[in-house]
């Protein structure tokens, strides 16, 4: 892809029809491309381009509701109560403010993703070239940009064609915050539409983030095959000076290490990270460590252990300075979207700065250019660790039980467990401890969030977390595992290889383990799926913080999950593709299955490659710990190319399902494009965004959800064993829906036959055919009679 | 006893739910209701006094009123264990939709429930499904018979000692067997 501006003059002009003198056109750009695929119906589509395809999806999965409260608080004509079906003063109602406060969610989400690609653009295009090559996996990615390709129409070559792509996913965000305006949008299933539009919108921008960073800093390309890297706590080497470096923009880290290799400090200073940067420091840099998942972040810092904490962007706690001053460790922000009240010492000396940093004379600064940052952060880290000495606040025990019993005396107030998230039992520990025990103190730490609201909560002031750190101190100190930095793409070798078995079914499905850490029952449930889908031979992938999470869990070899499974893109493989922006590697992957493997048209061609995934490739996302707006658009993205999502019961509190009827048969017909006949489908994909109350249940309805209407019989088979199997482990019976799942004797499992026919029986159930599937009209290949 | 949310948070609306002053105002509610439905979740089997758990309680009131209990999640084979058959193993997310549908026939043909009693679920999850209900199934009344205020219910408990809430299931079981 390349641009160039036209500009024409014409002095003057004479034809038939007239004279024409000093005519000046303007067209600002002109996407010149050599590529042979004709372009698709919708290049860079506007928010109403695929509405008809978005309602085809609403239509058959209707939103639920959840509103978390009666109100609408948006304006100053409120408040106003929409309970009852009463409308608000500018119109709106219950249904059309919930799914426009959900649509705000995700244009949040989409943009701080793509201002997090505008800053790496920017930042690389100065610092390597607007014609630096995105290469992002050699020979073993043609397909290089699948979601671009699809969304823009246009094949990105060099650094400075991000630009131009992410100028397009920049307006429309505006447009889509521009429609949840008082008196914009007033319909629930527009604004609907317009949810959808922004996930997608924030897959292309995630991708063009990601392969900015892969091309020019050298990520793992596209490698099954990435380093097994550190991760935990207890990897960090307490004798070196630390800087922990949090966020999601990997460039100031970056910056640190490449400054510790010119001036040989390198393995002298301990860099690690929390969150989505640390994934992106150890991409580039596999001896780093990574901490944790954000909910690492607080146990983290009142650790004592960094000397230096280095904040970039997004899913930071925004208390980090004061708890940064807790421990006499000072902060670099590096941001203009995070900037903490502190300094902008970006053109100040080094020198200077880091000698009021190491002197404790200012608490922190601002520094927003990524390689001074990483000089500062070293320097400092160098001066202040021998004078910190690790300082932390975790208090000694006694102290602990000291406190507690304060707390024991106020009586049965039970303020920290009515702040907990998960309603974890802290006052029974906090009287246990007062007692002389903080065993079940440190039985809190699996399920703690490290949200610290028991703290804020506490009327005796007592710092709840530290009390929990404390008691799980040996429990995190031994926190050392193995974690596959992420890899970025999934190769077209790959994607040949499996395509053909994932799309006939013979591959159960695709389970990808994304999003956050806000787990109901702690990180170890996504291991246990984790591990479950790899047994059973389906392809696993994962990102963000479930990546880390699958990770802290080791088996009864003492070995993690990545570990244990090859980190192809195939049966049983475990793949880490990296941080929050490599998802588009996993939507792209069922992209490419369409691409590459049935050779559609890519190009700009959404509605069809969309309506090819719902029908055909048995893929699921799991968010299980699903908290950030960021999360919310992620999942949007998927669900418009027909890809479900299941979250874990805080998902709930997103407020809006997607929820299918599978006794509905007629919502559940497709064309036959061999025909141009309707066909009953069956239910399947039976949802596309659902909360599930546990493990348990969400394993059942990824098996169920992976099935798709193209399915082979002998595919079916396989997935129809997998539902039952785990259906009968968890729920102790056969599913109530086999029957509408069957479509002919040849998809009913051979090893559960006969109680599968019988149920049938039971049911008066019929054979029907299998077609091949469409939801799009222009499909259709009729036979001429 | 409080009338107040459980997770200090969550600040409901303008309307909000009634509260028991006695147990047997449950009772009174599930006999006069046409169609009740009992909708248990996977918490029934983490709370409970000594050996017996809510889940248990719970069969005992299913019996006693003869209502439908729908399990959600992996508790309906902890029915089975104890001998008892739900009426149907759905979702938590796919009863509410369903409760929302006023064309929906039920689980046994004969129409939409008016009167759905959730209990053992994570509080915040049955938070936005009681306020779901709130808000799209006018016509439905719900009761939310676990230990903590829901606003969002049509009745609720109000905030209880485990011991006063088991007590009074079993003041509700009691009158439900007199009937």
């Amino acid at each position: 892809m390349s641009k160039k501006a036209a500009h024409v003059k014409i002095k003057e002009l004479k034809t038939d029809i007239g004279v024409i003198k000093d005519l000046e056109l303007s067209i600002g750009r002109i996407f010149e491309e050599k590529w042979d695929e004709a372009i698709g119906p919708t290049p860079f589509p506007s928010l109403t381009d695929l509405r008809e395809w978005d309602f085809k999806l609403l239509e058959r999965y209707k939103p639920l509701y959840l509103p978390f409260c009666d109100l609408c608080c948006l304006c100053t004509l409120g408040k106003c109560d929409l309970t009852g079906g009463k409308r608000g003063a500018c119109g709106i109602d219950i249904a059309a403010q919930q799914s426009r406060f959900f649509l705000l969610g995700c244009c949040i989400g989409a943009a701080a993703h793509a201002a997090h690609a505008r800053h790496i653009v920017e930042h690389l295009i100065e610092k390597y070239g607007r014609r630096f090559p995105i290469d992002i996996g050699g020979l073993t990615v043609e397909v290089e940009a699948p979601i671009t390709r699809l969304v823009c129409g246009v094949r990105p070559k060099i650094l400075g064609d991000l630009e131009d792509i992410l100028d397009y996913v920049e307006t429309q965000i505006t447009h889509l915050l521009s429609s949840t305006h008082i008196g914009q949008e007033g319909s629930n299933i527009d604004f609907e539409s317009k949810v959808l539009h922004a996930g997608m919108i924030d897959h292309v921008g995630m991708e063009v983030a990601d392969m900015a960073q892969i091309a020019a800093y050298g990520f793992p390309k596209a490698d099954p095959e990435a380093p097994l890297v550190d991760i935990g706590l207890g990897t960090i080497d307490l004798q070196k000076p630390v800087i922990a470096c949090v966020g999601h923009n990997v460039p100031p880290a970056v910056e640190i290490v490449d400054y510790l290799r010119a001036n040989g400090l390198y393995g002298k200073v301990e860099v690690c990270g929390l969150c989505c940067t640390a994934h992106d420091l150890v991409r580039r840099n596999p001896e780093a460590k990574i901490v944790g998942p954000i909910s690492w972040q607080l146990r983290f810092v009142r650790s004592g252990v960094p000397d230096v904490i280095v904040i970039d962007e997004q899913c930071v706690r925004v208390d980090s300075l004061p708890e940064a001053q807790k421990i006499k460790a000072p902060v670099i922000v590096t941001s203009n979207k995070i900037c903490l009240g502190l300094q902008d010492r970006t053109r100040d000396s080094i020198d200077k700065i880091v000698a009021d940093l190491a002197e404790a004379r200012i608490p922190g600064v601002l520094i927003l250019d990524p390689a001074k940052a990483g000089e500062v952060a070293v320097r400092t880290a160098v001066k202040v660790a021998p004078k910190r000495k690790k300082f932390k606040v975790i208090p000694e025990v006694t102290e602990i039980i000291e406190k507690a019993k304060k707390c024991a005396s106020i009586g049965d107030c039970n303020d920290c467990r009515r702040a907990c998230p998960n309603d974890l039992p802290i006052p029974e520990a906090m009287m246990e401890a007062a007692a002389g025990s903080l065993s079940k103190l440190a039985d809190l730490y699996e399920e703690c969030v490290g949200c610290a609201r028991c703290e804020s909560a506490c009327r005796a002031g007592n710092s709840v977390h530290t009390f929990i750190i404390k008691a799980a101190e040996k429990k995190m100190k031994e926190e050392k595992f193995k974690i596959r930095a992420g890899r970025g793409a999934i190769q077209d070798l790959e994607i040949r290889k499996v395509g053909s078995p994932i799309v006939l079914g013979e591959i159960p499905g695709v389970v990808g383990f994304v999003g956050c850490a806000n787990y109901a029952h702690g990180g170890k449930e996504v291991a246990e799926m984790c591990s479950e889908f790899a047994k059973r031979r389906y392809i696993v992938v994962a990102s963000g913080c479930s990546a880390m999470s699958i990770a802290m869990y080791k088996n009864e070899e003492g070995k993690t999950p990545y570990e244990m499974y090859p980190g192809d893109f195939d049966a049983g493989g475990l793949s880490n593709v990296g941080s929050c922006v490599s998802n588009p590697h996993i939507s792209g992957a069922a992209v490419k299955i369409a691409s590459i493997f049935a050779r559609r048209h890519l190009r700009a061609n959404y509605e069809e490659i969309a309506d090819y995934i719902l029908n055909r490739v048995g893929a699921t996302g799991v968010a299980w710990g699903a908290l950030s707006q960021k999360a919310q658009s992620i999942a949007s993205g998927f669900w418009r190319l027909g890809i479900p999502v299941v979250v874990g019961p805080h998902g709930s509190k997103y407020r809006r399902m997607l929820l299918g009827r599978k006794e509905h048969e007629e919502d559940w017909y497709v064309y036959d494009a061999r025909t141009g006949d309707k066909v009953y489908a069956g239910p399947v994909p039976e949802h596309l965004f659902y909360t599930a109350e546990t493990k348990e249940e969400a394993m059942v309805v990824i098996t169920k959800l992976c099935m798709k209407p193209n399915d082979t019989t002998k595919g079916r088979a396989i997935k129809l064993t997998h539902y039952c199997d785990l259906h009968k482990r968890f729920y102790g019976t056969m599913p109530d829906d086999i029957h509408l799942l069957t479509r002919t004797v040849a998809d009913i499992p051979i090893t559960m036959k006969d109680e599968i026919v019988k149920i049938l029986e039971e049911k008066g159930w019929k054979e029907r055919t299998i077609p091949d599937p469409t939801l799009l009209p222009r499909l259709i290949r009729k036979r001429k009679e | 006893m409080s009338v107040e949310p459980w997770q200090r948070a969550e600040i409901a609306g303008p309307k909000k739910s009634l509260v028991f002053a006695k147990p047997q105002v449950v009772v009174t509610m599930v006999k006069t209701a046409k169609r009740p439905i009992l909708i248990v979740g996977h918490k029934t089997l983490e709370n409970g006094l000594g050996e017996e758990k809510i889940v248990d309680y719970v069969i005992q009131m299913a019996k006693t009123a003869e209502m439908p209990v729908v399990a959600t999640a992996h508790i309906f084979g902890e029915f089975v264990k104890r001998g008892f058959k739900p009426a149907a193993w759905m979702s938590l997310m796919d009863i509410t939709n369903r409760l929302q549908d006023t064309e929906w026939k039920g689980l046994d043909g004969m129409g939409q429930y008016d009167l759905a009693l959730f209990m053992g679920f994570p509080y915040y999850m049955q938070w936005v499904i009681l306020s779901s209900l709130k808000h799209a199934s006018p016509d439905l009344k719900t009761i939310n018979l676990d230990r903590f205020y829901h606003p969002h219910a049509t009745c609720s408990f109000p905030n209880s000692s485990l011991e006063y809430w088991i007590k009074c299931l079993k003041v509700i079981i009691g009158e439900l067997e007199a009937k």
